[in-house]
């Protein structure tokens, strides 16, 4: 086989030190100064960081069923713009990535894509219906090898379900992703229930309805001696008790999600449904909380969140709009805004948040093994130093909900290689065909 | 004025001169013809996602007595419950030439959906959105104050002074939030009195003092008393235990009335619950403002569209 090989010079390492980076036949094949390699396409990458490619943990990808919000091809496209070489893929689609036909669908139309490693995600119970379990031993054991488990848009809400879900994935080292979100305290939400929905007239989501099942979900981790993984905490509160949870030893890990570092409550004033998402935007106190817990590891792990909608479920009035934002195109930019410029981490950092720990949590082993010699040929070139007016322009999914377009943003992704191809070069997607060829000659390696 | 979405962001000073243009607008009512020429050839379209035949047809008394030609355009039972979009029926109003929109929906901040999409230049008139703002029900309440206290020399004055107290469902209540705002604007003092479970769960930003005791906000002495429709459907979502212990504990009963200093000024939006949060008494009683309100909501909503349509459209 003969993918191009590419020789990155000049690239600074998350830890700082400034090095060559040898990509060939899928692999890192060489680190260090003044490499050469015959026949191989240059990539000046002076003043650039070369980050690990990006691994999210919670997109949603619509496909199948969705395909009028977004395709695997398109979301995958947004994820290479992104920096991002694998992205998990909710299980929320139609039908619902229940049973191993559904997963399996969908980790072939990643292979096709070529444009990032699409994990499947499986749902907890059948139909996400928070009823009866979902065949997750058949998933796991499927050719997708299904770990990470969640009816994300929905909160397994009954304790004996969520009990039973968290032991049963025990034989086969999965976790179980809880969207935390009591139902019955958020019946009708809108909004982050406080100062703010008051004033507007909005119905609230209350804190508590996220704080009071992360309680409970780590309260029975523990008893059952299981992983939890908690979906996008929004609260300080929430972070108290993950603190507090981990403290005592109990096997959890958790996720914020960019915007949820950056944007606040108080957009929603302008009722641009833009900012409409679930969990809500919350207080500025609870972005700086969840800043600090992102730093100090109480958070293990930035995830977007991705959630493409068609033009017209946003073009209308609050109530009636739908949750969610794009988010892949614009992550990385947004942690280095909401928590790089701010000094509270550094690029090591970011690569754990938004590669290692990630990879690890969801036991994806392709990915997440860092900027070394054999490792997998995953890598983002970023520009730190670059600024950009964000727009639509920016996007390469389907989606055009970003709340960041008319926003500035620091940073660029330059280049994305996933399993040594290129996805991304000189800033600009790859086209389909080129992605795709090589992504089915490295499958035939 | 460009729109009236709310009364949060009525200044002082705008809110007085609606305030006397409606003084010049009620006069004009005591004529034989009160028909005005003002806004003859422009087309006021009352867009309403909600019923409430009251409020439509104070609009809609203002808007011809102006000469305005109106166009009522019920969303109910029409294509946009079939899943025609907001944004659909703005464009329909938009190619039909509208200048102005008079919009009630069931969702807070659609009135400012319209006014910030582009979809259409009308000016934006919001008759109530969802749990957020009524502005025109507030405006038509200070004047009604305002009269009743200072008579024929009301033009020019705020309500600096009075004490307004509040009493019922805050939490859903679009009129109670315009009302805090605007009366607060205007140098009243407000006091909201409600079961905690319909005070919104955060109030710290509201000019306003809360309170829950009725019997204790009465012994203060208010100048206004303005009791708040309470639906009763609200019990089932144990907001309150029942009706007769809301009558009991938040109404004004015959006994409250009696408590009140004769010049107390008990108001009321309407449509009224009868024995639940108002005693038939109480409603009717010369302290009662319920008829002024409704007379003085034409006045008002006259103002409010001469403001809106006549002159400049800028600030
Ligand atoms: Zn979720
Ligand atoms: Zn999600």
């Amino acid at each position: 086989m003969s993918t191009t090989t590419y020789l990155i010079s000049g690239a600074a390492l998350p830890d700082g030190s400034r090095t060559d980076i040898l990509l060939k036949d899928g692999l890192i094949a060489e680190l260090g100064t003044g490499l050469s390699a015959a026949g191989a396409e240059r990539i000046d990458a002076n003043g650039l960081v070369a980050l690990p490619g990006l691994v999210d943990l919670h997109t949603h990808l619509r496909e199948p069923g969705y395909e009028q919000s977004e395709t695997v091809l398109s979301g995958t496209r947004a994820a290479a713009a992104g920096g991002f070489t694998a992205v998990f893929a909710m299980a929320n689609t139609s039908p619902v990535a229940d049973t191993a036909g559904v997963v399996e669908q969908v980790l072939s139309l990643g292979e096709q894509s070529g444009y990032a490693t699409v994990q499947p995600i499986g749902a907890v119970t059948v139909g996400l219906g928070g009823e009866r379990l979902a065949e997750l031993g058949a998933m796991a054991a499927s050719r997708a090898r299904v770990r990470v488990f969640s009816d994300d848009g929905s909160c397994v809400w009954d304790p004996v379900l969520m009990r039973r879900a968290l032991e049963y994935v025990k034989s086969f080292d999965g976790v179980i992703a809880q969207h935390a979100q009591e139902p019955r305290l958020t019946v009708g939400a809108q909004m982050n229930e406080g100062a703010v929905s008051g004033e507007l007239g909005l119905t609230g989501w209350p804190a508590v309805a996220e704080e009071s099942i992360i309680a409970r979900d780590v309260l029975l981790a523990e008893h059952v001696g299981s992983r939890l993984h908690i979906c996008h905490v929004s609260t300080a509160g929430s972070v108290d008790v993950l603190r507090w949870a981990k403290a005592r030893g109990i096997r959890v890990t958790a996720e914020v999600t960019p915007h949820h570092l950056l944007l606040d409550e108080e957009l929603v004033r302008s009722f641009d449904a833009r900012y409409k998402v679930n969990p809500p935007l919350r207080r500025r106190e609870d972005v700086l909380a969840l800043r600090e817990a992102l730093a100090d590891g109480t958070i293990d792990i930035v995830a977007t969140d991705h959630a493409p909608h068609p033009v017209e479920s946003k073009d209308c009035e609050w109530d009636a709009a739908a949750n969610g934002m794009v988010g892949l195109e614009s992550a990385l930019s947004v942690v280095h805004a909401s928590v790089v410029e701010t000094d509270q981490l550094g690029w090591a950092d970011v690569a754990r948040v938004l590669s290692s720990a990630p990879a690890a949590i969801g036991r994806i082993s392709s990915h997440g093994q860092g900027i070394v010699a054999g490792a997998s040929a995953q890598v983002t070139l970023y520009d730190p130093n670059a600024s950009r007016d964000f727009s639509t322009a920016d996007l390469a999914g389907q989606g055009v909900n970003s709340p960041y377009i008319g926003r500035t943003l620091p940073g660029r992704v330059l280049a994305t290689f996933h399993n040594g191809a290129a996805t991304v070069l000189d800033g600009m997607l790859r086209p389909s065909d080129e992605v795709g060829a090589a992504s089915q000659k490295a499958a035939h390696v | 004025m460009r729109h009236l979405l709310s009364t949060r962001d009525l200044g002082r000073e705008g809110a007085i001169r609606l305030l006397d243009v409606a003084e010049d607008m009620a006069d004009t009512q005591q004529r034989e013809v009160k028909k005005l020429p003002t806004l003859r050839g422009k087309t006021v379209v009352n867009l309403f996602f909600e019923d409430s035949t009251r409020t439509r047809i104070s609009f809609e008394a203002a808007a011809k007595r102006l000469s305005a030609d109106v166009i009522n355009f019920s969303a109910k039972g029409s294509s946009v419950s079939k899943g025609e979009s907001l944004k659909d029926t703005a464009q329909t109003l938009q190619a039909m030439g509208a200048d102005a929109v008079v919009i009630r929906h069931p969702a807070s901040g659609a009135p400012q959906t319209l006014a910030t999409s582009g979809w259409i230049d009308a000016g934006i008139l919001n008759a109530g959105d969802g749990t957020h703002e009524h502005p025109t029900q507030a405006l038509l309440d200070a004047f009604t104050i305002r009269k009743r206290v200072h008579g024929d020399a009301s033009r020019g004055r705020g309500l600096d002074g009075l004490s307004v107290t509040i009493v019922g469902d805050i939490l859903h209540s679009r009129v109670a939030r315009s009302n805090v705002w605007l009366l607060t604007t205007l140098g009243a003092t407000v006091t909201l009195v409600a079961p905690p479970t319909l005070v919104p769960v955060d109030t710290r930003l509201w000019p306003v003092t809360v309170g829950y005791d009725l019997d204790e906000a009465i012994t203060a002495g208010p100048d206004v008393v303005m009791m708040l429709r309470i639906q009763a459907e609200r019990m089932h979502d144990a907001f309150f235990p029942n009706t007769r212990e809301y009558a009991r504990r938040w109404g004004l009963g015959d006994g409250r009335l009696a408590r009140l200093e004769p010049t107390t000024i008990v108001m009321h939006p309407g449509p009224m619950n009868r024995g639940l949060e108002i005693s038939a008494a109480a409603a009717d009683s010369p302290m009662s403002t319920v008829r002024e309100q409704v007379t003085n909501g034409v006045s008002v909503r006259m103002a409010a569209l001469y403001l809106l349509l006549s002159g400049d459209r800028e600030n």
